[in-house]
């Protein structure tokens, strides 16, 4: 058994891939039209046949409540890994990325929020491991 | 923690009273709880975070590991004691601090007046 695919719950597809490639820089794996909505997949180019990360319809009427919920809270849905959060920010900010958290380094990890503007919070985590003694 | 960390305080007699409850919660109150104190360091150290943020920093930087709920009741003290305001930007929530209640403790118990270097020690012949 593996674990290949994970998802967003998203408002709008479309918008949904504009942000998630343009912006974040993952790339379109797959798009199959699927009635009112499409399966729509986006992997990281650093890792092209690694995990998928699904762009999901959030048309379910349970959903934006919790989301909206979260988002109240500042609480990030799901997180991705970056080699320096600080710079990723920069970048990501002068591409109009609002935060709701700036980096903030707990021992070995460094971690940022932003708004995915499909009604996400997404945390970007850095690990310094490297850079710590063990133990 | 929960619950005890709202009641109602017994009521402060006469000039007391006047002075510390008007309009605001009680801030000794507040200050006397440690993880109160602890989310205030942290709002020092930057002001305007989320709950997220707060629940974050005091399980990794003071070992404090309360549950989302019991972070937000404290929030809640704070806020009834004017250390915290709350306020919501778009879909957030973010928290900042206000140490403006504090000065009702410095004018009532003023720190002493700054002593020059020289002068020589209280006892001292």
């Amino acid at each position: 058994m593996r674990i290949t695919l994970t998802s967003v719950l998203v408002d709008d597809q479309e918008k949904a891939l504009r942000f998630y490639t343009d912006v974040l820089g993952f790339r379109k794996k797959t798009e199959v039209p699927l009635g009112e909505h499409r399966w729509l997949t986006v992997v990281s180019p650093e890792q092209p046949d690694g995990v998928e990360l699904v762009l999901e319809p959030d048309a379910h009427p349970a959903v934006r409540p919790f989301k909206e919920a979260l988002v109240a809270d500042g609480i990030p849905f799901t997180a991705f890994a970056v080699a320096d959060v600080q710079a990723e920010v920069e970048r990501l900010k002068g591409l109009g990325v609002v935060f709701t958290q700036e980096p903030l380094r707990m021992g070995p990890v460094t971690t940022a929020v932003l708004d995915d503007t499909c009604g996400n919070l997404i945390q970007l985590a850095q690990h310094h491991g490297d850079e710590l003694p063990a133990g | 923690m929960g619950r005890t960390c709202v009641e109602s305080v017994p009521p402060l007699s006469g000039k007391s009273l006047l002075a510390y409850r008007s309009g605001v919660g009680d801030v000794f109150k507040a200050l006397a709880d440690p993880t109160r104190r602890a989310i205030l360091d942290e709002l020092q150290e930057r002001s305007g975070q989320t709950l997220f943020e707060l629940c974050t920093r005091l399980v990794t930087r003071h070992g404090v590991g309360s549950s989302r709920q019991a972070v937000s009741q404290h929030l809640e003290v704070l806020e009834a004691a004017g250390l915290v305001h709350s306020r919501r930007e778009g879909r957030y929530k973010f928290h900042d601090l206000d140490t403006t209640p504090l000065r009702t403790i410095t004018e009532r118990w003023p720190p002493p007046p700054a002593r020059p270097e020289e002068a020589p020690p209280c006892g001292s012949p």
